[in-house]
């Protein structure tokens, strides 16, 4: 092992450094919460803040909005034709000016009297975002996942047979469970019992996973410890 | 047990905290295997015609490093071998400054010859999600008028001829979240028949096991885990591979926890039952 | 005015982006595409509403001398500051080299991970001081779970090496992910499917008001 900490004479090794030290303020939280933390915490959302405002100006308000109706108020339309509306699929010159307009609304949700008028640009993006996903659930997530339930249950050999009557059993239980139009007696409480014991395996999968998603977090933050900040290098 | 029944939760901080750094500063080289999931990814991308230009949106942040950036190394470094182009974009706002720093990392090291705008260029973000995806379908370029440097994208060699997902014979998608691979299945792989693969954080990787068996997604990469086996079907040691040491004594670690806290909540119920 | 035109709206831009996954002329399709670039427009709009914000209400706070209001004098500088650096850069302000990209680099980068690295030493506590298995059910799901714990990482290959292949933990990891797990998670899906579809349904016709949120 050998150890070179980043250097404190360049503007990279700086940062390192002030990196790791922002690190340890909020470690600290483990002990107990102080004012390390909490600085550090509120240091964290104002740079959040701040960097969501100018990374979607400059990466969608600009690009997608200003520069195109700054080429439609001169006059050019979209592929060679002339006017300020002149428009064609993808490019839309002066008719950006309606979501400019609905942007702007947005704020009226700062001002008490005439807050109203945001729910307007809301209403749009409720319904874009309602029909975009009930299209996209029904194709990707209903019709593709019925398909694909329909398998043979014998496959040829006897061990991928058993998976796939344990599968369509675990499958037809599991949404059993989830029917709460007649009460859960009988057949349909006896296969909703097996669903839950199916959906209980899922969960404590998904636990399993869930554990080695944070610890390798940690495992993050210690390696850029270990090896950006102390150079501990193996 | 009365001593575990009362024990302060610091005390397991500071075991999980030592049980984590000990095995990053003193190796164990514990012997890795490659899963189905992760041996089905390589394939897909291996299938993929040297020298097509492949789309990548590494939809991640910060938060998600350890899982999501060596995947993003191996991938590029695995496309770049089969001197495929690449076109990258990234849905999270937290992510463009990451995956620009990780792709530059990887190129400017190791591929040198390649040249930005030619053989790759990152689009950057898009805030929009799924209308994101969509807007692609219609038209990348008229979605991405600018790159993430804010390069105009229509002057790019490399974005000449790519006019929407029909343009690329795959999607590689790294992502640790929303937006991301259930969005790009549901809204580009089950409307523009997009061949994709996938790599997700491992608390997202469960969920998407039905998309594999129904081959929505070709392949699949889950966590640091599926990182550490991407590594070494690749014959690489990244970063994953030098960290699932610590991920199996911290695992063995939280199992014990769950054994131990019933022991004790069991004792303490006998004694109280007498 | 209020909650009809909103309404009204709702259901035009659904009923549209609905029609265009079935009908690719051109007179639905541009359209569609003209409201998808309003969604990524609007979007940012929204990030950019929420920045102003956090500024208003911590400047509120700080004005009021709430407790805690020197904290909050950092995040407002911290938020200005990033705004006027980034604004002054311009178009690539996130370029190798920039003040932004330093700002981003070792400010947000490192306390954004360090932040939900800290969830791994409270799943160990929590693993240890609150997962009580009571039941069948709990105890199913605790089995699951250090079965699939275990066997994702490689000290149970090594502790397992001995057992034929069917019996190890990574196998039994692998089975559980690819059988049961999958066919719950499956059922859930498709339930949500549903869900989601019926909800969007419901909201694009009206029947679903709650995002009008509050007064007439």
């Amino acid at each position: 092992m050998s150890f070179h900490p980043a250097a404190l004479n360049t503007a990279y090794g700086v940062g390192i450094w002030v990196g790791a030290l922002l690190t340890f303020c909020v470690f600290s939280f483990l002990y107990k919460d102080n004012p390390f933390y909490k600085f550090a915490e509120h240091l964290f959302v104002g740079v959040s803040a701040g960097y969501y405002i100018i990374l979607n100006f400059w990466t969608v308000i600009y690009p997608n909005l200003m520069e195109p109706l700054g080429k439609a108020f001169a006059g050019k339309g979209a592929g060679e034709q002339a006017g300020m509306f002149a428009a064609q699929l993808g490019d839309y010159r002066g008719w950006l000016l309606i979501p400019a307009f609905l942007g702007l609304l947005l704020f009226t949700r700062l001002f008490g009297r005439i807050g109203w008028l945001s729910r307007w640009p809301l209403a749009v993006l409720v319904g874009i975002y309602a029909g975009l996903q009930t299209t996209g659930f029904a194709q990707g997530d209903l019709v593709a996942q019925i398909g694909a339930s329909l398998q043979p249950l014998w496959t040829g050999k006897l061990g991928s047979s058993l998976n796939a009557i344990v599968f369509t059993i675990g499958l037809v239980t599991s949404l059993l469970f989830f029917f709460f139009s007649r009460e859960h007696k009988g057949a349909l409480g006896a296969a909703s019992r097996i669903g839950i014991m199916f959906l209980m395996v899922g969960f404590g999968a998904g636990y399993g996973y869930t554990v080695m998603s944070r610890v390798s977090l940690l495992i993050g933050r210690f390696q850029f410890l270990l090896e950006d900040w102390l150079g501990i290098v193996r | 047990m009365t001593f575990l029944e009362k024990l302060d939760r610091r005390w397991i901080f500071l075991a999980v905290g030592l049980l984590v750094l000990l095995p990053l500063l003193f190796p164990l080289a514990l012997p890795l295997f490659v899963t189905p999931p992760v041996a089905a990814f390589v394939k897909a991308v291996d299938s993929i015609p040297d020298g097509s230009k492949v789309l990548m949106s590494c939809d991640y942040d910060p938060a998600s490093i350890p899982e999501m950036v060596p995947m993003t190394r191996t991938a590029l470094r695995h496309l770049l071998d089969k001197r495929c182009k690449l076109v990258i974009t990234v849905l999270w706002t937290g992510g463009p400054g990451l995956v620009d720093r990780v792709v530059r990392q990887i190129i400017e090291k190791e591929y040198p010859d390649r040249k930005y705008g030619v053989d790759f260029v990152n689009l950057g973000y898009k805030a929009g999600d799924e209308a994101v995806m969509l807007a692609m379908g219609q038209g990348i370029v008229n979605t991405f008028p600018r790159d993430y440097q804010g390069n105009d994208t229509r002057s790019m060699p490399i974005m000449n001829g790519v006019r929407d997902y029909s343009s690329f014979p795959m999607l590689v998608n790294i992502s640790a979240g929303y937006p991301g691979t259930k969005e790009w299945v549901q809204q580009v792989q089950a409307r523009f028949h997009l061949p994709m693969v996938a790599g997700v954080t491992a608390v997202s990787a469960p969920e998407y096991y039905p998309y594999l068996q129904s081959h929505q997604l070709l392949g699949l990469l889950g966590g640091m885990a599926g990182a550490a086996e991407y590594e070494k079907a690749r014959n690489e040691k990244g970063s994953a591979t030098r960290g699932m040491d610590a991920q199996s004594l911290a695992h063995y670690f939280v199992a014990l926890c769950i054994l131990l806290g019933n022991l004790v909540q069991w004792t303490k119920s006998r004694r109280t039952v007498a | 005015m209020k909650r009809e035109v909103p309404l009204f709206i709702t259901a035009a831009a659904g009923l549209l982006i609905i029609l265009s996954f079935f009908v690719p002329h051109q007179i639905v399709s541009v359209p569609a595409d003209f409201l998808q670039q309003t969604a990524l427009i609007l979007r940012a709009f929204g990030f950019v509403l929420g920045g102003v914000n956090v500024l208003l209400v911590n400047f509120d706070a700080i004005y009021k001398r709430q407790p805690g209001w020197i904290y909050k004098v950092v995040l407002v500088a911290s938020l200005i500051a990033t705004v006027v650096i980034g604004a002054v850069e311009g178009r690539g302000f996130l370029n190798p080299g920039t003040r932004s990209k330093w700002i981003y680099d070792n400010l947000y980068a490192n306390m954004s991970a360090t932040m939900f690295a800290l969830l791994a030493f409270f799943i160990a506590s929590a693993a240890f001081r609150a997962f009580r298995i009571r039941t069948l059910e709990a105890g199913l799901l605790a089995v699951a779970a250090i079965i699939v714990m275990l066997g994702r990482v490689p000290l149970s290959n090594l502790l397992t090496a001995w057992l034929p292949e069917w019996a190890r933990l990574q196998a039994l990891q692998e089975w559980i992910l690819n059988v049961p797990q999958n066919a719950s998670k499956r059922a859930i899906l498709m339930g949500a499917a549903l869900g989601v579809m019926a909800t969007g349904l419901r909201v694009i016709l009206g029947i679903e008001r709650t995002y009008l949120s509050g007064e007439e």
